[in-house]
């Protein structure tokens, strides 16, 4: 965009914007929020382009493969908190063959090189190795916030590496991961003089912790706010834990456990009365219900409460939920049961978003008494409701249209009926009338999972009506290609779409190719899918990795299959970085 | 503008299904229509999600190395794997998860899975899945019998003095410590060069494994557990079933580092694990 103005204007004026330097572009777009903001005005001309590549400082890579480490490096050169998603959703399910890539150590190594003045790093679903964690030590002197989630490959060393060379480091915040347990005590590695910790969360940690070393470094750490901890702290040290920490906002308490003595609760009711600032609260795992009452000083202020390891049940655990009336995020397990939810329903009236998990997923014949109810008694007294994740073993068309009356603002409607194919129970119907009344009364609704017995129409509707869906997880649902076709050619805003043993076969999957380049990924995993009609999507969209994966197990070279072979396993997703040459044996890029 | 798409009746499934059964244990009296459900790549066979093929899906379940059975009925005994491989344990350790997974078939003898239990199914995490199978046991622990195995595979890591990695065994498959320690001995065998495998010094072993004595004068292994107090205890001195509901991880410790273990008193895990770490490799 050259100077299109011909506006000769005398010395005095101000020169026209579009001739504006880059300084001035970079701090205008400093007021944009969103990346894909950011990206769109980056998408207007060279000069805007230009100036907002060179002052990106926060990075989101939501696919480790869409680009390449070094593209990110050479478009954005002034990034200081970069983030990377790698392994599909499915992984977490165990879906996705163990080698089957997402390696931090690409990222690092990008980044040690290209940004060295970066500050926060965060993985999720990667492997990231101890050698990874070193090179993080070792590379950026003002390295602040390190954040892994559902990761994998590294061990204590690597946190011992993170824990003695990082010295000005404010947030280490492991959620889920595979920590291998090297006995080494990295706690003890901070120094002496470190005290700029805000955030510590080692809860997946297994191993034991030395706990006198934890004790000092909380108290010399006065700008400390969230502190989770594993299940190697015992409740009276908890206790000692928290007098010394008493400003904290956000606590995981591990282990709630221990036989029940009046002066451990009493120690442990003291400690919390003097957490004035506590406002979410986490674990509480094999928590004793006599314990319960302890944290009755600080329900009041709880906006948060994560009990979902819970395994407590009985009014205790309802007495102490009810008295927490500021809740907006309560995760349950469904120990809760639908009388539980109900007393949340009239207690908690400004929940936003709540999840229900199962206690017994794999074991029938312990059923807890979990059903629809429970949904709809949050949903119709809980006027900002937005965000269900809700695991039961029963369900109907009549309380889903109920919950989508009720709650037309949900974004984010997951479902879960545990027994797959499982239909209305009242009158043996599929469950399409209810989901259907979701999405055509939520329009903001952006992310959704369908379960139960459900035929092609409940697809006709997500296709028509969920226009701001972005994610859509659909499992043993569907009965043709059809199913498959409605959500291609329909679902505008449609980025991620996951589905496992549905009946999909090749034709939608053809017919909507050029869709798929719109989206950031699909997952197809026992479709009907085979392995010519992947070829041939491959050579139709060449911006497109099609990654296929048989079982494991099988020794498969699938170079020497036919296409007529069925595809077990199918991975699609858009890439700017061509095809990538780190798959195991059993993932082939077709 | 899309090219017509004959719909083609995968399942067998139409709009106003007959319903699917759902709980076999419970409610219908008379058997629900079966319905041609079929996990597993089309065209393929599949065990039938019904009570009625027993033996087919017993034997879609054995472990080991596979033959033909299709992925999600076979890898369906492994769902609570933190990967889906299969585990190299023998003797039909698929009957007995299968019998520890679904406590409604109270058939004492065959123990077959009706409901075969699919990867990945239902969607709950690896970790909230090991974390809730670690807390079950442990709360199980008291003066329960553990036999029954209800509460699902209990996985324990097993670490090994020396190993560059640990691994993890399910210790409800096993009936017994020499079972134990011969699968212990088969997964550990690779790091010891040049002996003959591994030797636990519980005395029962030493009197069934009398010819291995001798063998490993020099590297003796020791094995150890730790117990839900957190204390390093040698293994073999509780009953088989009691130590299964308590032991929440096993190490294979070199028998000089062993000393003090057990017979003199339970060693504290903080002041055992600083020994040890001078060995670990740490730059």
């Amino acid at each position: 965009m050259g100077r299109g103005g011909s506006r000769a204007a005398p010395a005095a004026a101000a020169p026209p914007w579009h001739v504006l330097p880059d300084e001035v572009w970079e701090h205008a777009f400093s007021f944009l929020p969103a990346d894909s903001d950011r990206g769109a005005a980056a998408a207007a001309c060279r000069s805007w382009l230009r100036a907002e590549r060179r002052s990106r400082r926060r990075l989101a890579v939501a696919n480790c493969y869409a680009a390449s480490p070094q593209d990110a490096v050479d478009r954005f050169p002034a990034v200081r908190a970069v983030e990377v998603k790698g392994k599909p959703h499915f992984a977490d399910f165990g879906l996705v063959p163990p080698a089957w890539g997402a390696a931090a150590a690409p990222w690092v190594a990008a980044a040690a090189d290209g940004w060295p003045l970066v500050e926060e790093i965060s993985f999720k679903r990667m492997v990231v190795t101890d050698d990874c964690l070193e090179m993080i030590a070792a590379s950026f002197r003002n390295f602040q916030v390190l954040r892994l989630v559902s990761c994998e490959g590294f061990s204590t060393a690597g946190l011992a590496a993170i824990a003695a060379g990082c010295r000005n480091l404010r947030e280490l915040d492991l959620q889920e991961n595979e920590i291998e347990d090297c006995s080494i005590h990295w706690l003890s590695l901070f120094p002496e003089s470190f005290t700029s910790l805000v955030t510590l969360n080692f809860s997946c940690l297994e191993g034991d912790v030395n706990i006198t070393v934890l004790e000092r470094l909380v108290t010399r750490c006065r700008n400390l706010k969230t502190l989770k901890l594993n299940n190697a702290i015992p409740l009276d040290k908890l206790a000692n834990l928290l007098r010394k920490a008493p400003q904290i906002v956000e606590l995981g308490t591990g282990r709630f456990s221990a036989d029940y003595h009046p002066d451990l609760f009493s120690k442990l009711e003291a400690a919390f009365a003097g957490c004035k600032s506590l406002r979410r609260l986490s674990g509480a795992w094999d928590a004793v219900p006599e314990y319960l009452p302890a944290f009755y000083c600080v329900c009041e202020g709880l906006t948060s409460l994560n009990l979902s390891y819970a395994t407590v049940r009985g009014p205790e655990l309802i007495k102490f939920i009810s008295r927490c009336k500021n809740l907006q995020l309560l995760w349950v397990m469904d120990l809760i049961e639908d009388h539980g939810l109900a007393v949340v329903a009239s207690s908690c009236n400004k929940l936003q978003e709540l999840r229900v998990f199962p206690s017994a997923p794999f074991d029938a014949a312990e059923q807890v008494s979990l059903t629809e109810r429970g949904l709809v008694d949050v949903s119709a007294s809980c006027p900002m409701l937005e965000s269900v994740l809700y695991f039961c073993r029963r369900m109907t068309n009549e309380a889903l249209i109920t919950i989508a009356k009720n709650r037309p603002n949900f974004t984010c409607f997951r479902l879960c009926i545990i027994e797959p194919h499982t239909p209305d129970y009242t009158t043996h119907q599929p469950l399409d009338a209810g989901f259907s009344a979701i999405v055509e009364s939520c329009k903001g609704l952006r992310r959704l999972s369908v379960s139960g017995l459900l035929t092609d129409s409940v697809f006709k509707s997500i296709g028509a009506h969920a226009d701001r869906l972005e994610m859509l997880s659909i499992a043993f649902a569907g009965n043709s290609d059809l199913g498959l076709h409605y959500i291609l050619s329909g679902c505008k805003s449609l980025k991620k779409l996951e589905i496992r043993d549905c009946p999909f076969g090749d034709k939608p999957l053809l017919a909507n190719a050029a869709k798929l380049e719109t989206m950031r990924s699909l997952w197809m995993s026992t479709c009907s899918l085979t392995l010519g009609a992947c070829r041939q999507l491959a050579r139709k969209m060449p911006r497109l990795s099609v990654e296929v994966m048989n079982d494991p197990r099988r020794g498969c070279p699938l170079d020497s299959l036919t296409d007529e072979s069925p595809v077990e396993t199918l991975y699609v997703y858009r890439t700017i970085a061509g095809p990538r040459s780190d798959t195991p044996a059993c993932v082939q890029i077709v | 503008m899309s090219p017509p798409l004959e719909p083609h009746d995968y399942i067998g499934l139409s709009a106003a299904a007959p319903p699917t059964p759902t709980s076999s244990s419970s409610s219908s009296p008379s058997p629900a229509p079966r319905l041609t459900l079929r996990l597993g790549l089309p065209g393929s066979e599949s065990p039938d999600r019904d009570g009625d093929c027993c033996e087919d899906v017993a034997a879609a379940l054995s472990l080991g190395p596979l033959p033909a059975a299709p992925k999600a009925a076979a890898a369906s005994a492994v769902v609570s794997a933190k990967r889906a491989f299969p585990d190299p344990a023998q003797r039909c350790p698929g009957a007995a998860k299968a019998s520890a997974n679904d406590k409604q078939q109270a058939s004492p003898t065959a123990p077959p899975a009706a409901k075969a239990q699919v990867v990945g199914w239902p969607p709950v995490r690896n970790y909230r899945k090991n974390t809730l199978a670690a807390s079950a046991s442990k709360s199980k622990a008291p003066a329960e019998e553990a036999a029954s195995g209800g509460g699902g595979p209990m996985y324990v890591k097993v670490s090994m003095d020396g190993a560059p990695y640990l691994r993890k065994v399910d210790i409800k498959m096993y009936s017994s410590y020499e079972d134990l320690s011969m699968a212990l001995e088969k997964m550990f065998s690779c790091f010891i060069t040049g002996q003959n495998g591994l030797h636990k010094s519980s005395s029962k072993d030493r009197l069934t494994n009398g010819s291995k004595v001798d063998a490993l004068k020099d590297k003796e292994y020791v094995l150890t557990y730790e117990d839900k107090d957190a204390d390093w205890m040698l293994v073999g001195d509780l009953p088989w079933d009691y130590f299964t509901s308590i032991c929440r991880k096993l190490k294979i410790m070199r028998g000089s580092d062993a000393v003090g273990i057990g017979e003199i008193g339970a060693v504290h895990s903080t002041s055992y694990h600083i020994n040890t770490s001078t060995n670990s490799a740490f730059y």
